[in-house]
């Protein structure tokens, strides 16, 4: 039968070029571990888009944590007078409509949509990637019990459900609204990684783990999970924008972050009825989430190709 | 009297429109089926005023001329005799006798019918809130008049006849009141193109009633009222032509509408007055320290700046509880000056106030977030924090329906959004049902026994001109405790395709309709 | 393969009755009283809203609330709106508009997300993978509202190609403009995710056997790199379609369709249970049979997937 098979095929080949055939047989752990991970980091490294976009979030980060670094303007002294006003000394991206300095509601904005996104896709991962894998590797009952749990959670349309447990939750914060979020998103990763897992699972360097004694549990994570990760890093970076968006959604149906709290999504929001004559003031804190996804679709891109051990076996 | 805002309104032209020419224009599905007496909200209500003739009905500017009803006449304004003209006719044929009145009000007023315009009927004798009873009230004399005797007197009681929960039925509809609300047979203006013609969600078409002869006879053949879920996809319809008429310009069009559409726009004051409430039993906010820290509040709001500004002029600077296009309006109260912008009188009631009892906290403000209120609200907050020095800030509600319920359930922590819409145009209507003590929109449960004596003052005076005296010292109590903040009138801002002309609006906020001609 | 699509398919009861349950409570935990909020500022007479309340059975507790509506739902009667609609009625209306719109967004988002994301994957590094990188990021950073209303703009009113909202037939030329808008968000996902695919699969080894046997590239990517990319996708797209029903809230807004989206929407802000309730059961069926056609997708894109018993 030709070998259809890429992953299994290339990895056992990568295995091979990494480890020596003795240290497979006597199944060294500690050691095969640390390979995956260094292995990993030797990948990134040396790609000059790693730094960039680390540089990039790093500075983001910044900006979230200390926002009053970078702006002196208060983000909440507005005065109508200022309505739409043109950039000036001090103001470099003009006024909001409520004649807010735009670029320091950006600046301050910064914390609570990056907690959002951030916050939400780390959430939806990491339960879409666990349910994903046990379902898609162990199958049966367990696959079935949690997909069909998975349908129902999707069902939900995301306005009701954020409705009554905003209504319900005493406060709400970047945090409330990053879990709210993510109770209804992590479905569709989890149904992503089960695809990949159900490609992977049959490979035939699973077979061949199994033969070679290694428990099932171990098998998954060392192996398939690894290899099925990379159109889950894929979705869930693109998602980190999506959610930040999403946050303006909830804003404008009343159950996003109070006023008071500045984000890029009640920005945006508030920014929909100068889209007509004011186009700019949309323009900017769109602008700061394109930055931002664009960081991370880069590390993204690097990390998968990093635990992608074909690609890095090619380097 | 304030002039309006009114520009760009065409001079009316000769009617050389196409008579059989079909008028599309916006509206909402309605909320329950046509039958007025259950149609309390805007998207049923321009349809069941195009269909129904009632005894009398509005013009342009509010006043109401005699269209079914021949004379309402009494002498001392608690005893009324409507005699109705002859000729007038539904559409399925029957006459319109003086029992085509006594019923559908006795039908609307019923308990057990729980129609949502039952309350419109409660100053007639025999009407009870709690269980079904007659009209003792509403005689028929003969098949062309009929008396009407209320609880009380009330000089302006005709002036609510045209509201649509006083149309006349035809004796058919009671068989099966649901499936006539479905296909409503009436005499106005304009009937049904076809049974069905009401396509849920989508519009109703509408088709000249050949046998109405009133004061509304339409120059044009039709309506076809199409329903939208948002006002940006109508004006987007009226840019690609594929809209006549759109009496709502949606705020994203604020600033552009009078450029899109050149002489073809409207913009004047309306019968919508608009404000917000502050609770009575939060702390700060009763007695002599809510007195002041209400009239520190009223000056602290910049209502040009943010009509300018917010509203693009779409919204005028309230001056008291009413709006300009209801007869009685004034700008000159004794105590309209609070309603000004004046920082420094604020920030001196405001220490006042302090001294009495120090203000700790935030100041928020309640609104729906689904009703378009977030960027006013910003606003409004904005302008009080900038003057008061206090922290300030909007609080959405996720429906309106959540927002009641607070306001029902005295949960409030600060402000709440309060609006008004006339259902007729009359001072009393603007009054009544939301400061007088335990009226039923009064919320926030304010209560004054000089404003209660004054209302019903106005009511029993024994002229209309006496009423709105009466009316008009009402309000200045209100000034003085100002249980609602006024801020502005809405204004009607509508536009127009080239394809028509003619196009007025009315006090209430709808074209006239039958004015409107069109050529293609 | 039957025995396992009978399974699946009976699996669709106790979803039903779980998602079922589940929104009907969280209907029910709606704040305030949907009744009363129907009269909007003008409250009727006290009596009228208890009478109303009776007659939707609101009244009631909860689980007898939900266990007459299941009751009434297994003889045919979904209950009415509070207008007093059948809820098949709006049903009727709703899904076959909005099943034309999702279809087509799916297509149009498959097709061209697919395609792009081949060719980046292809071109890595490259100015295609580059310019489709910042389409991407303009997608996903730019709100539907904005997208929507600079299409209906351009193409509708300034350049009248299409028509500025669409018909109450709403046929396919007119859900053309919608369908792009609807697609927009999720075209960036698959350019993204097909473009991860091809790219790994393009150092995959099965490529460089398929090469050394001497086949053509056309036929290595189109045959070999392509079909081993799609299991991502499809997986995407199977769970994308509910979004694209529900989720079209915006767009259905912009182009005033009367779809599915914008009637649960409007049905939660009046807390009318049997109609979020209806919808949402149907909506439950789609995506299971949804889902079940991309795991037997799979079995045919990846021969290694197969389904024991």
């Amino acid at each position: 039968m030709p070998n259809k098979n890429p992953n299994a095929q290339t990895h056992y080949v990568a295995a091979l070029e990494e480890t020596p055939v003795e240290t497979v047989d006597r199944l060294d752990e500690s050691q095969k571990a640390r390979s995956t991970w260094a292995d990993a980091w030797d990948a990134m490294r040396v790609r000059p888009s790693f730094w960039i976009s680390s540089a990039l979030i790093f500075l983001i980060v910044i900006v979230a944590l200390f926002p009053s670094l970078f702006a002196h303007v208060s983000p909440t002294s507005c005065d109508l007078g200022d309505s739409h006003g043109a950039p000036s000394d001090g103001h470099p991206l003009g006024y909001t409509r409520q004649g807010c300095d735009i670029y320091a509601r950006i600046i301050f904005g910064t914390q609570a949509s990056l907690t959002v996104g951030l916050l939400a896709t780390i959430l939806v991962t990491f339960t879409g990637i666990i349910v994903g894998a046990l379902a898609g590797y162990y199958g049966g009952m367990l696959d079935s019990i949690v997909s069909r749990i998975g349908d129902i959670f999707f069902a939900v349309p995301t306005v009701l459900g954020a409705i009554v447990l905003m209504s319900v939750l005493p406060e709400r914060t970047p945090v409330t609204i990053a879990l709210v979020l993510s109770l209804f998103a992590w479905p569709q990763i989890a149904r992503i990684m089960r695809g990949a897992v159900l490609s992977a699972r049959n490979s035939d360097y699973v077979t061949a783990s199994i033969a070679l004694g290694v428990s099932k549990f171990k098998i998954l994570l060392r192996h398939v999970v690894p290899n099925s990760i990379a159109p889950v890093i894929v979705i869930a970076t693109v998602s980190l924008g999506t959610f930040i968006v999403a946050e303006a959604t909830l804003s404008f149906l009343g159950i996003g972050l109070p006023p008071n709290v500045m984000s890029w999504g009640n920005d945006i929001d508030a920014a929909k009825s100068s889209l007509r004559t004011n186009p700019q003031v949309l323009l900017y804190p769109a602008a700061a989430l394109s930055v931002t996804v664009l960081a991370f679709l880069m590390l993204g891109d690097v990390v998968r190709d990093a635990l992608d051990p074909e690609a890095r076996a090619r380097r | 009297m304030l002039s309006g805002c009114a520009s760009g309104e065409s001079t009316p032209k000769a009617a050389t429109g196409d008579t059989a020419a079909i008028i599309s224009t916006n509206g909402s599905e309605p909320q329950n089926p046509l039958i007025p007496t259950n149609t309390t909200e805007t998207g049923g209500g321009k349809i069941t005023t195009s269909l129904f003739a009632g005894l009398v009905s509005y013009n342009a500017k509010g006043e109401t001329e005699n269209e079914v009803a021949k004379s309402i006449e009494s002498d001392d304004a608690q005893n009324w005799t409507v005699t109705i003209n002859d000729g007038w006719k539904f559409t399925d044929g029957e006459a319109v006798t003086a029992s085509s009145f006594v019923d559908a009000w006795n039908f609307g007023a019923k308990f057990s019918n729980a129609q949502s315009a039952s309350y419109f009927f409660d100053d007639i004798a025999g009407f009870s809130y709690d269980a079904d009873s007659e009209l003792t009230g509403l005689k028929v004399v003969d098949d062309k008049t009929f008396t009407v005797e209320l609880a009380s007197p009330e000089a302006d009681w005709p002036l609510r006849l045209g509201y649509t929960a006083f149309m006349p039925l035809p004796s058919s509809a009671y068989a099966d009141m649901a499936a006539f609300g479905e296909n409503p047979i009436g005499n106005g203006p304009y009937m049904l193109a076809k049974k069905g013609a009401w396509e849920h969600e989508v519009k109703i078409d509408l088709v000249t009633n050949p046998d109405y002869d009133g004061v509304r006879k339409p120059v044009n053949g039709g309506l076809s009222i199409v329903f939208y879920a948002s006002q940006d996809a109508a004006y987007a319809d009226v840019q690609g032509g594929n809209l006549d008429v759109l009496d709502a310009v949606p705020d994203a069009a604020f600033a552009s509408y009078e450029s899109d559409f050149p002489d073809r726009f409207v913009n004047q004051p309306a019968a919508i007055f608009q404000g917000f409430n502050m609770p009575y039993y939060l702390e700060h906010w009763s007695g002599e320290e809510g007195k002041l820290r209400r009239a520190a509040i009223s000056m602290s709001i910049d209502r040009k700046e943010i009509t300018d500004v917010i509203f693009q002029g779409t919204r005028t600077p309230a001056t008291d509880f009413t709006s300009p296009v209801i007869d009685g309006y004034s700008d000159s109260l004794k105590g309209a000056d609070v309603l000004a912008y004046n920082p420094k009188e604020a920030k001196a009631k405001w220490a006042e106030a302090d001294k009495i009892a120090p203000y700790t906290g935030t100041f928020d403000l309640a609104y729906n977030s689904d009703g378009g209120h977030a960027a006013w609200v910003d606003a409004v907050t904005n302008s009080i924090k900038n003057t008061l020095g206090i922290e300030a800030i909007g609080k959405p509600y996720p429906t309106f329906a959540a927002a009641l319920d607070d306001r029902k359930g005295d949960k409030l922590t600060g402000g709440t959004r309060a609006g008004w819409q006339g259902d007729y145009p009359s001072l009393y209507n603007f009054l009544a049902p939301l400061y007088q003590t335990g009226a039923g929109s009064n919320y926030e449960d304010y209560s004054s026994p000089e404003f209660d004596k004054l209302i019903k003052d106005g009511a029993a005076a024994s002229s209309v001109e006496a009423a709105t005296k009466k009316y008009q010292e009402a309000q200045e109590v209100l000034l003085k405790d100002l249980p609602t903040i006024p801020l502005w009138y809405s204004n009607v801002t509508g536009v127009w395709s080239d394809k028509v002309d003619n196009v007025v609006f009315g006090w209430d906020s709808v074209p006239l309709y039958s004015n409107i001609t069109k050529s293609e | 393969m039957l025995w396992y699509t009978g399974k699946r398919l009976l699996q669709m009861i106790p979803v039903f009755f779980g998602a079922t349950l589940l929104i009907y409570f969280m209907v029910f935990s709606l704040p305030g009283d949907p009744i009363a909020a129907l009269y909007g500022d003008r409250p009727p007479a006290p009596g009228v809203i208890e009478q109303i309340r009776a007659q939707y059975n609101l009244d009631k507790p909860f689980i007898v609330q939900y266990f007459i509506y299941i009751g009434n739902f297994f003889q045919g009667d979904l209950g009415t709106t509070y207008s007093g609609r059948p809820v098949s009625d709006v049903m009727a209306k709703a899904f076959p508009i909005t099943a034309r719109l999702a279809l087509l967004a799916l297509a149009i988002e498959a097709f061209f997300g697919i395609l792009v994301g081949l060719i980046a994957g292809l071109r890595k590094g490259k100015f295609f993978d580059a310019s489709a990188l910042v389409v991407s990021l303009l997608l996903i950073s730019v709100p539907t509202f904005v997208i929507g209303f600079v299409l209906q703009y351009v193409f509708a009113v300034k350049l009248g190609w299409a028509r500025t909202t669409v018909s109450s037939e709403a046929p396919f030329n007119e859900l053309l403009l919608p369908a792009l808008v609807l697609a927009s968000v999720s075209f960036a996902y698959i350019v993204r995710l097909t473009r991860a695919s091809v790219s790994d699969n393009l150092n995959a080894d099965f490529v460089r056997t398929a090469t050394a046997k001497g086949l053509s590239r056309r036929r290595v990517v189109g045959v070999h790199v392509l079909r081993n990319s799609l299991v991502p996708v499809v997986t995407f797209l199977g769970v994308d379609l509910g979004s694209l029903m529900v989720g079209a809230i915006v767009t259905e807004g912009i182009f005033n369709i009367n779809g599915v989206g914008g009637t649960v929407y409007k049905a939660i802000k009046l807390g009318e249970g049997p109609t979020v309730v209806s919808f949402i059961a149907v909506m439950v069926v789609i995506f299971v049979l949804a889902n079940l056609l991309v795991d037997l997708l799979y079995a045919a894109l990846d021969p290694r997937i197969r389904y024991a018993k």
